[in-house]
């Protein structure tokens, strides 16, 4: 659990970030969305102390972060920046080492934590473990910055715009993969972006920033059907409303009783998707399965088209 | 159809090297026009030039303007790399023998007195089929070892010349010969001088280039006072550490003790020592400058202290820039220590000066060519290592 209590940053005569209160639950995926200069990677750099707050207090399991020295704090938490910032005289065996190495790990564990790293986010090790970053491409590099940053099994990860630089297909496959990751490890996620789309994707809460101050937290359906104020309304965009509210949910959360024609939805799908293909398709309904390919029911035109409505 | 015709002229029309044009123009000039060796009765009496034919036997004559002519053309028409390299390799290699047998075959038998230089021709020669050399091997583009390694075999073949006694007749050796003892004396002074200030350099320049990198205000004012010590003429700088110099030997006690006086080693010591300063700390600190800011973010938030990032990350990925730093200073040392022999330093320096105030060409030959080496060899061992050492992990 991470406590912001009361968090004021002044550079000079500028607040960056006012008066900010919030508690990140353990095991969950908190994303905290704002326009550039609203204070929101300043928030979270103050987590693992490059930033010291002027004043206020961050908990981490209801210790202060500054009860030890910054270096060693920083070494249990887990950081990912925009362009992955991989060291490039380094071998990706190495840079995925980076934290071990200097947590003085024994090398047969720390060979076997890269290979394991490497394995999770399919990229083979008896290829990737020898290149240098600049062999990769960028959805490689990334996903060897985010192994770097799990490296030492941190309890808490922080991502700085991991995705930023990706280009939509492979930032959406980085996106699920990070989902699996978590779910893999049950790592306590903080992540920075001004994406809202990735914001509603990965977030189990949503804290929108601007002029440093947090305007709203909570989680995406109730900012969806209550946004606190009419900039976080602006943000989320009112014509991708009922979109983001299918997109939460997922299609085996919509099953319907009765059977239906056409090729099966699986139950992991977002509702929005399973939208998207029932327009394409042309039917009214198509039948939805399970992992395991058992028939769960069916998703219609009509239930999603109410799940999307304003909920009163 | 206009790419179609200009290769049709391409093909049909004899294909001209720019640069081949130029390197035959000065070989026809030197193996015609300019002498091949120069001969004097004496030391100091005016000399007679001789061209190829009749500085050499007939046969070895006609013989060296027959390959120089072949190896003129082949440089002339767009031959194969690998042709050029041969005929520049083989052009230098009869021109270095050849330039023996001329010393031995002008000489009459038993003199002592009469000197055989190598004359203008000679020199542009070897000027016109290094540049072929040159240029062929860069358009080959060999990797830094092999690059070291082709000096290694130059430098070996030049030393079995030395030794195997070939050019012992040439006025130059001749100088060497009386004076073998104090050539190695000033090659030691002269390698103490430019070694010995970059060390002192990279120890000082180092440090204050890593501290102008973290301070900010230090930057502007630390690189402003060396680059001003740049503008200062050597000459001029020598002149004005001696007052210092000289006060700091006669007041601290053991100073003089140690060498410390207005002339002599130490001005030139310190002087080395301060024109390398700038190359030093300037290029660390662009090094350190250069440093993508992401991989700097990253080590700190990754729980590196300072220090682990500064040898970890921030070193090694400023090192090839510092590298060529060093690079600079060394080249700019070598050439530089020449001129320490004016006030007293020695080094190569001396013989430079004692031929010109004896009008003795050969002499200061004697002193140039062993410095133009060295500084040749120390800037195709460090570039081998700037690259061998950027090669590695390459930053985007």
């Amino acid at each position: 659990m991470i406590e912001f209590d009361q968090i004021t940053k002044h550079y000079g005569d500028t607040e960056v970030v006012s008066d900010v209160s919030l508690t990140v639950e353990p095991h969950t995926i908190t994303v905290v969305v704002g326009t550039s200069g609203s204070g929101k990677t300043t928030l979270i750099r103050m987590v693992n102390r490059l930033v010291e707050p002027t004043s206020g207090v961050i908990r981490i399991d209801g210790e202060d972060n500054r009860s030890i020295p910054a270096f060693e704090l920083r070494r249990r938490i887990g950081y990912a920046i925009q362009g992955h910032g991989l060291f490039p005289h380094r071998t990706v065996a190495q840079n995925i080492a980076t934290v071990p190495i200097l947590l003085g790990w024994g090398k047969a564990r720390v060979k076997a934590k890269v290979e394991e790293l490497l394995t999770l986010f399919q990229l083979d090790p008896s290829f990737f473990a020898e290149r240098y970053p600049h062999e990769l491409s960028g959805g490689q590099q990334q996903r060897v910055g985010v192994a770097r940053a799990l490296a030492a099994e941190p309890n808490l990860l922080l991502m700085d715009e991991p995705f930023g630089a990706l280009d939509p297909i492979i930032r959406a496959k980085a996106q699920d993969d990070l989902l699996a990751i978590q779910k893999h490890f049950g790592t306590t996620i903080i992540l920075v972006t001004h994406d809202m789309e990735e914001a509603f994707h990965l977030a189990d809460r949503i804290a929108v920033m601007d002029k440093g101050e947090v305007l709203q937290y909570a989680n995406p359906a109730e900012m969806l059907v209550r946004p606190a104020t009419p900039f976080v309304e602006a943000l989320i965009g009112a014509s991708e409303r009922p979109f983001r509210l299918l997109a939460i949910e997922r299609a085996g959360d919509a099953v319907e009783p009765g059977a239906a024609e056409g090729t099966p939805i699986p139950a992991s799908l977002s509702q929005r998707d399973a939208l998207s293909q029932l327009l394409w398709s042309g039917r009214p309904a198509l039948p939805v399965a399970a992992a395991d390919g058992a028939i769960l029911g069916k998703v219609s035109l009509e239930g999603l088209v109410k799940r999307a409505a304003r909920p009163r | 159809m206009a790419i179609g015709t200009i290769e049709e002229k391409e093909r049909s029309g004899l294909r001209l090297d720019k640069l081949g044009i130029i390197i035959a123009a000065l070989a026809a000039y030197g193996a015609f026009l300019a002498p091949f060796a120069t001969f004097k009765a004496n030391r100091i009496v005016q000399g007679e030039a001789k061209a190829i034919w009749e500085a050499l036997p007939t046969a070895l004559g006609y013989g060296l303007l027959a390959l120089v002519s072949l190896a003129a053309i082949l440089a002339f028409v767009k031959s194969s790399v690998s042709v050029r390299v041969a005929a520049a390799l083989a052009t230098l290699v009869a021109l270095c023998l050849l330039i023996g047998i001329a010393a031995d075959s002008l000489t009459p038998p038993g003199s002592s007195y009469a000197r055989v230089s190598p004359a203008s021709g000679f020199w542009l020669l070897v000027f016109a089929f290094a540049l072929l050399l040159a240029d062929a091997l860069t358009r080959l583009n060999p990797g830094p070892g092999v690059r070291v390694l082709l000096l290694v075999g130059i430098l070996a073949l030049l030393g079995a010349m030395l030794a195997s006694g070939h050019w012992d007749g040439l006025s130059i050796m001749r100088e060497y010969a009386s004076r073998a003892a104090s050539f190695r004396a000033e090659a030691g002074r002269h390698l103490t001088l430019a070694l010995g200030s970059l060390a002192a350099a990279a120890a000082i320049g180092l440090p204050l280039g890593i501290l102008c990198h973290r301070v900010d205000r230090l930057r502007a004012g630390v690189l402003g006072v060396l680059n001003a010590i740049q503008t200062i003429p050597s000459l001029a700088l020598f002149g004005i550490l001696i007052a210092p110099l000289g006060w700091i030997a006669a007041q601290v006690p053991g100073a003089a003790a140690i060498g410390i006086r207005g002339i002599g080693v130490a001005p030139a010591f310190v002087a080395l020592f301060l024109y390398s300063l700038l190359p030093m700390v300037a290029n660390t600190v662009v090094g350190l400058a250069g440093v993508p800011h992401a991989a700097n973010d990253a080590a700190r938030g990754l729980g590196m202290t300072d220090r682990q990032r500064l040898v970890a990350i921030e070193f090694p990925l400023a090192f090839p820039v510092i590298l060529a730093g060093i690079r600079i200073v060394l080249v700019q040392n070598i050439g530089l220590a020449t001129i320490a022999a004016l006030i007293g330093g020695g080094g190569f320096g001396v013989f430079v000066f004692q031929g010109i105030g004896q009008t003795a060409m050969d002499l200061v030959l004697l002193g140039a060519v062993p410095t133009v080496v060295l500084a040749f060899v120390a800037a195709i061992v460090l570039d081998a290592l700037v690259e061998a050492t950027r090669g590695r992990g390459k930053v985007q």
